[in-house]
């Protein structure tokens, strides 16, 4: 099934107001503990999972990701060893598992090659922070193509003929990011989001996923009801690191 | 047609859609600026006013006739206001910023001299000013540092990544990507997503076109070839486009060869075959990059030259065999900063010694009634501390003993 209609199917279950999106950095701090927090992640009946193979340069991302990426890469790990990791885990879950990364990595693989790796490991979605529409003409061919979701942002910034054009390039969810600025600092939602939220659903049919800054019950709480899907991506990185990956099922359970 | 903000394949402008609509306006007061006679007008007064335009050319009487060849003729923007080519593109974007209305300006810096420029620009327009540094060059850049702080600019070390010049780049993004409204992000260099490339050699096209004529006025005719070094590729990007509608004109990049271009430390992207095509930081051009596209970590003395990237515009320039590429070890630069110093009482700084390393490596086997000009794109005060330490020069050692005494007293 295509990724649209996997979050339409969860979405029309009695018991699920809001998804969960959940975000780990492969290779940090270890794929051994990426391993056991997938499965935590999981168990607790998180919908989809954003799998960020690190990158060198992580131009969007805050302070904790940061480091993240170049702690996994100091360790050593490589663009194949996350393509394997992800065939194991598709293979393991039934949960939608989506790659985050920046644009080089596929680049220097080879678009097609990396789009057809993906498709054959079962990736259901692509976010590209430095991928606007209007570049990188034969990613958007081969998304097409080899029938992977690739997932726009929108932006606080965002008018609404730009929501448009994004909506029109995008398939799966739209990525709201919940306000300016990088991954990891905490969101404070006043008014101004809730108007945000209703330009974003005037101009697109897809479901609408809300992250950064999402740390807390009170968070998921706020965005069920305005947004499909809530994204949880540094607070889990945070928690990992201090109180270890058993930590993550308790967390994620009491989330919502 | 060509894509806007492409140069042959490379170029573009690969941004988080946070940045979209900065990029429209940005877009819009460019174009309206470039159009506009009357703002280049206001922008040659500033740079005769405020700073030293037009920079002399030079003839290095003694220097030509040491190597008997080539008539070598060094381009001074080491006398620009702040010591080096940098002061030309941040006044030009400092207009541009007043057009915004935006009042406070962040940028990234190798070698500090685009930090000092843009906080001497915000000191002059009264806007905030936060520069990013690598961790390592703040500690081998370390007067730069002083002064932008007595400018009244705040400078962020950076610590994450190589702790140089690319991640300072990152670090200036991701402040710009939080605020955008009130900011300008001031790029140094040819680098970036569009419009800064084509921006930023706008703005140093000024160096060219005055080298142009005052080498018609001085030696009677063009040039056999240019030199510049090239780390983004601004300076060497500014004193080309004076040439390049004459193919007779040969056009030379330096690149930082490091401890030598076999020996995986250097930042040479075309003059080494170690670079591949790649999209990073905003843009597609040629990257010092291992197999999974991951940027590896470059090494020059001069911090200024110390990048994975380069210019796309010169890429192409590049690709279509117009600009030769050559690099400089280190210990090259060394044995012509002193060579320039003692024959011709002028003062390169690091980066701007490369170029003059593949000048008097070829000005031997050039005729005497052929000219060649060397970009000297700054002063190495700068470096005084490097070049000390390189030199392991005794007085001077003796004089910081001594300081550090004093201090820790
Ligand atoms: C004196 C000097 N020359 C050259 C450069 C290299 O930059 P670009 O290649 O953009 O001229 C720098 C950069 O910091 C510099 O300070």
């Amino acid at each position: 099934m295509q990724l649209e209609q996997l979050i339409r199917a969860e979405l029309a279950k009695p018991e699920k107001d809001i998804l969960l999106m959940t975000h780990i950095v492969l290779g940090y701090p270890s794929l051994e503990v990426n391993r056991e927090v997938i499965r935590q992640m999981v168990e607790n009946g998180v919908e989809l999972i954003e799998m960020q193979i690190p990158f060198s340069e992580p131009m969007a991302d805050g302070p904790t990701i940061v480091r993240a990426n170049q702690e996994a890469l100091e360790a050593g790990t490589t663009v194949k060893e996350c393509l394997a990791f992800a065939e194991e885990m598709c293979r393991e879950h039934a949960t939608s598992f989506l790659f985050m990364t920046y644009y080089n990595i596929l680049y220097k693989y080879g678009v097609e090659a990396f789009f057809k790796k993906a498709k054959d490991v079962g990736i259901k979605g692509f976010i590209i922070p430095d991928l606007p529409p209007e570049e990188g003409e034969e990613f958007w061919r081969m998304a097409a193509q080899y029938d992977i979701a690739p997932i726009l942002i929108y932006a606080p910034t965002s008018t609404e003929d730009r929501m448009r054009k994004l909506a029109a390039s995008a398939k799966g969810f739209i990525y709201c990011v919940a306000r300016k600025g990088v991954t990891g600092t905490h969101t404070d939602f006043d008014s101004s989001f809730n108007e945000y939220m209703a330009r974003c659903r005037k101009n697109t049919t897809l479901p609408l996923a809300v992250g950064f800054g999402i740390s807390c019950r009170d968070d998921i709480t706020f965005l069920t009801g305005k947004a499909d899907i809530g994204v949880i991506g540094t607070a889990t990185i945070n928690l990992v690191d201090q109180k270890g990956p058993e930590a993550v099922g308790p967390f994620i359970a009491g989330l919502r | 047609m060509q894509k806007p903000g492409y140069y042959g394949q490379w170029g573009g402008a690969f941004i988080p859609e946070v940045l979209f609509e900065t990029f429209q306006e940005l877009n819009a007061a460019f174009t309206a600026a470039k159009a506009d006679p009357s703002f280049w007008q206001e922008y040659v007064d500033l740079m005769a006013t405020y700073s030293c335009r037009a920079t002399p050319l030079t003839h290095a009487a003694n220097l030509s006739k040491h190597f008997g060849g080539a008539q070598i003729f060094i381009k001074r923007e080491d006398l620009n206001h702040t010591g080096a080519h940098k002061a030309n593109n941040v006044m030009g974007q400092g207009l541009l910023v007043k057009k915004m209305g935006k009042k406070r300006v962040i940028a990234e810096t190798g070698a500090g001299q685009h930090g000092v420029a843009t906080a001497t620009m915000a000191a002059k327009f009264g806007l905030e000013c936060t520069i990013y540094m690598g961790e390592e060059d703040v500690m081998r850049q370390r007067p730069n540092v002083f002064w932008m702080e007595k400018l009244g600019a705040t400078v962020v070390p950076v610590t994450s990544g190589s702790k140089t010049l690319k991640d300072a780049i990152n670090e200036a993004f991701r402040d710009w990507v939080t605020r955008m409204d009130d900011t300008h992000y001031v790029m140094g260099t040819v680098c970036g997503p569009h419009p800064f490339p084509e921006m930023v050699a706008w703005f140093q096209s000024i160096i060219g076109k005055e080298a142009h004529k005052q080498i018609l006025k001085q030696f009677g005719s063009l040039p056999a070839r240019v030199y510049a070094c090239v780390g983004g590729g601004s300076n060497a990007m500014g004193i080309f486009q004076g040439f390049l509608d004459h193919p007779q004109v040969e056009l030379i990049g330096v690149e930082a060869g490091g401890h030598g271009i076999d020996s995986g430390q250097h930042a040479a992207r075309l003059a080494s075959k170690d670079a591949s095509a790649g999209v990073a930081q905003g843009y597609h051009t040629m990257f010092l990059q291992n197999s999974d596209g991951q940027m590896m970590d470059t090494h020059s003395v001069a911090a200024g030259l110390d990048y994975v990237g380069v210019s796309p515009i010169l890429t192409d320039l590049w690709d279509q065999g117009r600009v030769r590429f050559e690099a400089a070890t280190d210990k090259e630069v060394m044995a012509a900063l002193e060579l320039t110093m003692k024959r011709e009482g002028i003062i390169p700084a690091l980066e701007s010694s490369h170029a003059f390393v593949q000048a008097y490596k070829e000005a031997g086997d050039m005729k005497k009634d052929e000219a060649l000009i060397i970009n000297m794109s700054g002063r190495g005060d700068k470096d005084i501390f490097t070049i000390a330490h390189a030199f392991n020069d005794p007085s001077w050692k003796a004089f910081i003993i001594k300081k550090g005494a004093e201090y820790a007293a």
